[in-house]
């Protein structure tokens, strides 16, 4: 029975017409002739687990190196934080994973959250500076995953209160407030992040008086900041143009102004309408992090480039350390991308009948 | 202007509810109004009618200041209309508008809709603002719809919530924007008797309709306007019986018609 609902689908989805019959062979195909190659490359003679670059040499060209992750897991993951306080960037990555879990779930969308965070972004900084009974850790020598996760959750945390007002900046009815806002979103948009990073590294400095330095970590943070405060602008202002006429005019309507009216009315349905393309920018500014490199901060890709590529024995398992790091950025941003569409879909369900 | 007459005076003194004297208004080049004089009293009823375009929207929009005018005055409870926003905003939170497109609020509850402007505006307590959107959901007999969405609602449902809406903020003068025009037939019926109870309350009223029924029935006075003019108004009988110009002869004929 199950076998003829099996051929009566394929038939329907899969064989519907001279077309469809085309691509699905092509592709079968060329699904024949690659995954068997791939499969054998990445899990059949790939070498897994902790195991000395010789075992990968034995197999080179036939299968993918993994014993490189397990060797230089630590590295990849924490870059030069100093290797016996390890545990502490660990800790502060698994603390700030745990607030953003904590945060997708919509039941504890409360005043205690925020209470939350600010206690965790605390502990975070605690542990990965030191001092209070740990050792300082400068940040320089901070690097790895949680350098990654500081940069994506600080730069989406600060552009938001940033992005709202330029959004609604924007559209207002002062014109110099409007001819403000325009300038700042389009100049940022139209200069690649990399040079903006570029400028806070290196001509930031110069404005500065001689002797104070402010942390390079910092510097770039605040430019990821405003780099991505401006696409956030332009997020909500499409969430913004949404909202119908008549939604102001009631409001208006009832006496309460321009800014209970945006406060409660407005924004409360532009950002729910905003909520695809604020994550598809919070997607390409996880990925985006990545660009600190050029001024030699030591994010999770750095940390992955440089930990093969100082180790003559590993330095040809290269690929294999590049896709492990894929693997990581993939998840984050498919976890985020599920979330908004589940977030998305709960928030429709909740108005509609 | 002329020396203000003995019926302005007393309009000053608060004894009229809207006072509108050579109001004109253009959008663009277009002019929509054109030297308008209409006075309400207090408790009064009056319907607007006229074919569309004719400004009769714009007119009451006026009212609430939902659009600025150019030319001309109007005083609301003897405050006059200007870009002063302290105000228009005090006009507006004693006039409450109900809309053709009801306009309620999706992301909120029928009484969190209700609540929002007392709690906001009014700086009413919560507890005492729910305590009055019941009555008057009660009233609008939807009070067991209190906790759904509008979305969960029919179109006659949420015409309802948005007149209960805007009696929340306790307006001396309510406005009707077509409150019927975008509802199927089966439910302009229950908003209409909604408005016929309101009547009945001695609430000042200003309703853009094409219900003659409604308009014979309430109505004090019946508007009708043309080319941004007011053209006749009338006592509904003196109105629908003995209309005076040719433009609301054929405007009457074409309505009544259907």
């Amino acid at each position: 029975m199950s076998a003829a609902r099996a051929v009566g689908w394929a038939r329907r989805n899969l064989f519907s017409s001279p077309g469809n019959t085309l691509a699905t062979l092509v592709l079968l195909g060329l699904g024949a002739w690659l995954l068997p190659g791939a499969i054998r490359w990445l899990v059949v003679d790939a070498v897994w687990g902790r195991q000395p670059a010789a075992a990968c040499d034995a197999v080179r060209g036939q299968g993918a190196c993994w014993a490189v992750v397990w060797e230089k897991f630590r590295f990849m993951m924490f870059g030069t934080y100093p290797y016996d306080e390890q545990w502490r960037p660990a800790a502060a990555a698994v603390t700030l994973t745990a607030l953003l879990g904590a945060s997708a779930w919509r039941r504890l969308w409360n005043p205690r959250l925020a209470v939350l965070w600010a206690v965790g972004i605390g502990l975070a900084f605690w542990l990965m500076g030191g001092g209070a009974g740990l050792a300082p850790v400068r940040s320089e020598q901070w690097g790895g995953l949680p350098v990654t996760l500081i940069l994506a959750i600080f730069g989406v945390g600060f552009a938001f209160p940033l992005g709202v007002p330029l959004a609604l900046g924007r559209r207002s009815a002062m014109p110099v407030v409007r001819a403000l806002s325009v300038v700042y979103i389009e100049v940022v948009r139209g200069v690649p992040l990399i040079t903006v990073l570029f400028m806070a590294s290196v001509m930031f400095a110069l404005f500065l008086p001689e002797g104070v330095r402010i942390d390079q970590l910092l510097r770039a943070q605040v430019a990821i900041i405003l780099f991505v405060a401006a696409y956030l602008a332009e997020a909500v202002r499409g969430g913004l143009q949404a909202v119908p006429r008549g939604q102001y005019e009631a409001a208006q309507a009832l006496g309460l102004g321009y800014w209970r009216t945006t406060a409660l009315v407005i924004l409360p349905q532009a950002l729910r309408l905003s909520i695809p393309p604020i994550v598809n920018s919070f997607i390409s500014l996880f990925k985006d992090t990545s660009l600190v490199v050029i001024i030699a901060i030591y994010d999770f890709a750095y940390a992955v480039k440089k930990s093969v590529e100082t180790d003559f024995a590993w330095k040809k398992y290269f690929i294999e350390a590049f896709l492990f790091s894929i693997v990581v950025y993939w998840i984050f941003c498919f976890a985020m991308s599920r979330y908004s569409q589940r977030l998305e879909r709960d928030l429709a369900r909740a108005t509609k009948r | 202007m002329n020396a203000p007459s003995p019926l302005r005076s007393r309009a000053e003194a608060g004894e009229t509810a809207i006072l509108i004297e050579g109001l004109s208004k253009w959008f663009g080049d277009f002019q929509v109004l054109r030297d308008i004089d209409l006075t309400v009293r207090k408790g009064e009823r009056i319907v607007a009618c006229g074919p569309s375009g004719s400004g009769k929207s714009t007119l009451i929009r006026c009212v609430n200041r939902l659009e600025p005018h150019q030319r001309g005055r109007i005083v609301v409870s003897g405050v006059e209309l200007t870009d002063d926003l302290k105000q228009v905003d005090a006009v507006r939170s004693n006039v409450g508008m109900v809309f053709q497109q009801f306009n309620l609020f999706p992301h909120l509850t029928v009484l969190e809709n209700c609540t929002l402007a007392p709690v906001w505006v009014r700086r009413a307590p919560r507890a005492q603002a729910q305590d009055l959107a019941m009555r008057l959901l009660e009233r609008v007999r939807i009070a067991d719809q209190a906790h759904k969405y509008p979305g969960q609602l029919s179109g006659g449902q949420q015409q309802r919530v948005a007149i209960a809406r805007a009696l929340c903020m306790s307006p001396t003068i309510m406005l009707f924007d077509e409150p019927t025009s975008a509802l199927d037939p089966e439910m302009v019926k229950e908003v209409l008797d909604t408005m016929i109870m309101l009547a009945g309350e001695g609430m000042t009223m200003v309703c853009v309709t094409h219900e003659m029924g409604f308009a014979r029935a309430v109505a004090d006075r019946v508007v009708f306007m043309d080319q941004g003019e007011i053209v006749e108004q009338a006592p509904p009988e003196e109105f629908f019986g003995a209309p005076r110009s040719e433009r609301l002869r054929r405007f009457l004929s074409q309505i009544l018609d259907r």
